[in-house]
């Protein structure tokens, strides 16, 4: 059993868009200000937005279709483990963009999504609230980085070592039929 | 009020009594309650900065008021345009060059009423070496025995040579900069 076409793609198309969001950060901040700084810390935030508006979809559909059951070979601990790296996951999937979001507030650039929709600012501008945030949205990356690592390897050895077909799951076969 | 202005206010006063012909003006103004402010659009994100050193000499007779006169001093290195990186940058020689240019200024030309509370002040703008005439409405409201003036204007920042080099890219700040303006003068005679 495979997880829904619709899960499949939303699942893919964040993956894509934090391996970009993600150098991207990294990158930016290093740069002095110059009109190309300015551009890529606003792609760098749409897409992040853009994320945050995938992720909740996400959450949404997740919760009105079940994913397929584990198989009954892996273990207990695994199956716990797993569902907890997945609840982290998508946890981490709203609050880094959020911690992103409230940080621009706080730096005193509003986000205004593709330059056309204004994100309300929740915090007013303060320099020191401004560099907690930054801290807290790199120190939120690094877990975020860690657990995709970790969520990757565990993929990677089932299909590879386990010879199980719990990653092929996300891929899409010739066996999916639902949505 | 503070010793400062009651200096000025007395010093102003024994200068204005010596004027006979003086009638109702508004002079001295009250810097705590008065805002020098501006706002722009960077990356289609409405930005707010504001100026926090400026001085202003405004003469106004409500019965004259085609005698007033205005005077804007802007110490540009006050500026903050609303975050931290842009305040090191705005400083430089692409944008503001205040090592040059330390100050604007604006000196008014003509005064003309609209109405009652309105008038339309034509003068000259100075910035970075660059001086343009323009012109803007201006409101006048009266509160206890302060008298607000107050008013936006318009400017392009290109021709003032503001965002020069990879600056001009209008893409990324656009050229159009409202400044916006709220004088609180006290000081009645
Ligand atoms: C999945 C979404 C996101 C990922 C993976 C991500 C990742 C990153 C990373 C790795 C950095 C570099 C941190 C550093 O070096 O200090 C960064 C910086 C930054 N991010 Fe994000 N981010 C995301 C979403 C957002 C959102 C939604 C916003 C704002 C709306 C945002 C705003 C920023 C800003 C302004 C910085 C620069 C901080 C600075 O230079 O002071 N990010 N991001």
């Amino acid at each position: 059993m495979n997880y829904t076409r619709t899960a499949i793609i939303l699942h893919w198309l964040v993956a894509l868009l934090i391996f970009i969001a993600f150098p991207l950060g990294i990158y930016m901040h290093e740069l002095a200000l110059s009109p190309t700084k300015l551009k890529l810390y606003s792609y760098h935030k749409w897409i992040g937005v853009t994320v945050f508006t995938l992720s909740l979809l996400r959450l949404l559909w997740r919760t009105t279709h079940q994913p397929p059951p584990l198989p009954s070979s892996i273990t207990r601990w695994q199956q716990r483990a797993a569902r907890i790296a997945h609840y982290l996951l998508y946890a981490l999937l709203i609050a880094v963009p959020v911690s992103g979001w409230l940080m621009s507030s706080a730096k005193g650039v509003q986000t205004v999504w593709f330059g056309l929709l204004p994100l309300p600012d929740m915090v007013p501008r303060d320099k020191s609230l401004g560099e907690l945030l930054k801290t807290v949205h790199l120190g939120l990356n690094i877990t975020l980085l860690t657990l995709v690592v970790v969520h990757l390897l565990a993929g990677l050895k089932h299909h590879f070592i386990d010879g199980d077909k719990i990653m092929s799951r996300m891929f899409f076969s010739n066996k999916v039929k639902s949505l | 009020m503070k010793p400062f202005y009651l200096a000025n206010y007395l010093a102003l006063s024994l200068l204005l009594a010596s004027l006979s012909s003086q009638a109702l003006e508004y002079r001295g103004l009250l810097a705590e309650q008065s805002t020098l402010s501006f706002t722009y659009r960077q990356m289609g994100v409405p930005m707010k900065g504001d100026f926090s050193r400026f001085t202003a000499q405004i003469a106004y007779d409500p019965a004259q008021p085609t005698t007033a006169s205005a005077r804007f001093e802007v110490d540009l290195k006050s500026i903050d345009v609303g975050y931290s990186d842009g305040n090191d940058e705005i400083l430089k020689a692409d944008w503001l060059d205040t090592s040059k240019y330390p100050t604007a200024h604006f000196i008014s030309k003509e005064i003309t009423p609209l109405d009652n509370n309105t008038l339309a002040i034509k003068g000259e703008l100075n910035i970075k070496g660059k001086t343009l005439a323009v012109t803007a409405p201006l409101t006048i409201t009266k509160k206890g025995n302060t008298q607000i003036f107050s008013g936006s204007l318009p400017i392009n920042r290109l021709n003032f040579a503001i965002g020069e080099g990879l600056w001009s890219d209008l893409n990324v700040v656009a050229n159009e900069i409202t400044i916006h303006f709220h004088l609180v003068t006290a000081n009645e005679y």
